[in-house]
């Protein structure tokens, strides 16, 4: 296998998940954990964008790096008090959270070893945002419309909920 | 019209032609970042040279007038003394993030930085989504700034952390709403598109109402996004000494620093480019002779121009109106400037399906 340009920034990328990953489970800061997180979100953007999908990786920094996480860190910020720390975990739990790892990596490995990759599958190049925009509001067969209406109201339902629970008597 | 892609692509041929593909790809992304990071430097200083002699004209003063002529060396002083000043460190803090917000915010003022076009051929960042992309680098700039405050142990701090947290992220919709607006009558999102679809006339005469209404409400939701006044209450110093960045000292508090000031080019970068036409020059259908003089003057210095314009606006509105109090500025957003925003949005629809843009 040659080294090329592209492989060297995906284990890089890959690096930096990773050990962001393993950081944002094992520290024991919860705004530390938060910012961790933010970290592997900004990795997988980026390995959304060195796959060519700018669009994808446009969502996830705008949706989970700039939205989930300001959210995370505004809970944080207004619940936690200073100097919080998770205590150690100890038998009965850290035995079964090192159980539920295993059989997650278990099953993850398992889906990724035996799926069958089909070879420079995808076209190269950027995906017209056109064609994106089609496909999410489209009710033919590979259309989105349908979720793409559930979500909506979901959303709708959650901001009716915010103003109920947020609102004075 | 000069086009520079002359010049980046001979530079890619010199470097391919003695060298692997992968390794010139390489050299060249340095190559970038190092001149976009020069950039960066060099505006942050211009603006705020121009920050203070704007102030001053609006106070009837001169400003800075000692060091050089008309005081023109007086910012390059004052980023000496800021290199060389100490970085305290502050105890009872989670160190960690302490040191780490300041670059998260310059992270993400430097990613959509590199967005701007600033002449035909020069676009860093040239996605399809491009519009999206900008804001998106935008948004992870507020994580910076809580967790600023939020690691200086300090109260003023998270004050201030909060306010501005809660006042950017609300702006960011009306900010969003008036791009929009601007996206439906061009039907695209990347920018050097954007930028040549006003060769005709810029959106802002073509898209006569609804783009100048989008217009003012990108310029006042622009200038709150920046935290800049009359919406600078996060770093309101009578209240907050200042705000999420008091704890910060040297250098950490210079890219804060640094950082609010290229926003404010970033924001009336942006402005320009979708409402003035970027480095479009301004052309008149029927006047051959006026758009071929025109044509004469490069792309860059049109877009500086109507950057600096804009940044001058700016300038203006903090320097004139009064400080808004927090409450002010949110029912501002909430219940005038994202209503408009909306009704402005299907008024623009309306006038793009019934043809009645020039």
């Amino acid at each position: 296998m040659e080294i090329t340009l592209e492989l060297i920034v995906f284990i890089v990328l890959a690096l930096f998940i990773g050990v962001s990953a393993i950081l944002a489970v094992t520290t024991k800061r919860i705004l530390r954990a938060a910012t961790y997180l933010l970290f592997v979100l900004f990795g997988t953007a980026g390995i959304y964008f060195q796959l060519n999908y700018s669009f994808l990786g446009a969502v996830q920094l705008l949706i989970y790096a700039g939205g989930i996480t300001v959210l995370y860190v505004f809970s944080i910020l207004l619940t936690s008090s200073e100097g919080d720390k998770a205590p150690d975990l100890k038998g009965y739990k850290l035995v079964m959270g090192l159980l539920a790892t295993l059989v997650g990596l278990g099953v993850c490995l398992w889906v990724t070893l035996g799926h069958d990759f089909a070879p420079e599958h995808f076209e190269h190049g950027e995906l017209a945002v056109r064609t994106i925009g089609h496909a999410l509001m489209s009710s033919d067969k590979f259309g989105y419309v349908l979720p793409f209406e559930v979500i909506s109201l979901l959303l709708l339902a959650c901001i009716v909920g915010g103003i109920m629970i947020a609102r004075k008597r | 019209m000069f086009d520079f892609s002359v010049i980046t692509s001979w530079i890619h041929a010199l470097l391919t032609s003695w060298m692997p593909e992968g390794l010139a790809v390489f050299i060249e992304c340095v190559l970038v970042g190092v001149c976009l990071l020069l950039m960066y430097a060099v505006i942050a200083i211009v603006m705020i040279f121009m920050e203070r002699k704007v102030c001053a004209a609006f106070q009837c003063r001169l400003g800075p007038m000692r060091v050089g002529p008309w005081g023109t060396v007086q910012v390059l002083c004052d980023v000496i003394k800021m290199l060389t000043k100490e970085i305290i460190t502050i105890r009872h803090s989670d160190r960690f993030l302490y040191n780490l917000a300041p670059y998260i915010v310059i992270l993400a003022s430097v990613l959509a930085f590199a967005c701007l076009p600033v002449s035909r051929g020069l676009e860093v960042l040239d996605f399809n989504v491009g519009v999206f992309f900008l804001m998106a680098a935008s948004s992870i700039g507020v994580v910076g700034i809580l967790l600023a405050g939020w690691s200086s142990n300090n109260k003023y701090s998270l004050i201030g952390a909060m306010r501005s947290g809660a006042q950017m992220i609300s702006y960011e919709l009306s900010i969003g709403l008036s791009i929009l607006t601007i996206v439906v009558l061009t039907d695209t999102m990347q920018f050097s598109e954007i930028v040549e679809r006003q060769a005709d006339g810029w959106f802002l005469f073509k898209g006569h109402l609804p783009a100048l209404i989008a217009f003012v409400i990108y310029l006042i939701a622009g200038n709150a996004e920046v935290n800049r006044g009359p919406f600078d209450l996060p770093e309101a110093e009578s209240e907050l000494t200042a705000g999420y960045h008091t704890e910060y000292s040297g250098m950490h508090f210079g890219l804060f620093y640094v950082a609010e000031f290229v926003n404010l080019f970033i924001v009336s970068g942006v402005a320009a480019t979708i409402f003035l036409g970027g480095w479009m020059p301004l052309h008149i259908s029927g006047w051959e002779g006026f758009n071929t003089v025109m044509d004469y003057i490069p792309g860059f210095v049109w877009f500086f121009a109507k950057a600096f314009f804009v940044v001058w606006l700016l300038m203006w509105i903090k320097w004139t109106f009064p400080r808004l109090r927090v409450d002010q500025i949110l029912t501002l957003e909430w219940k005038y400037l994202v209503p408009i925003g909306l009704v402005n949005l299907l008024l623009m629809v309306i006038v793009v399906v019934f043809k009645l843009h020039f």
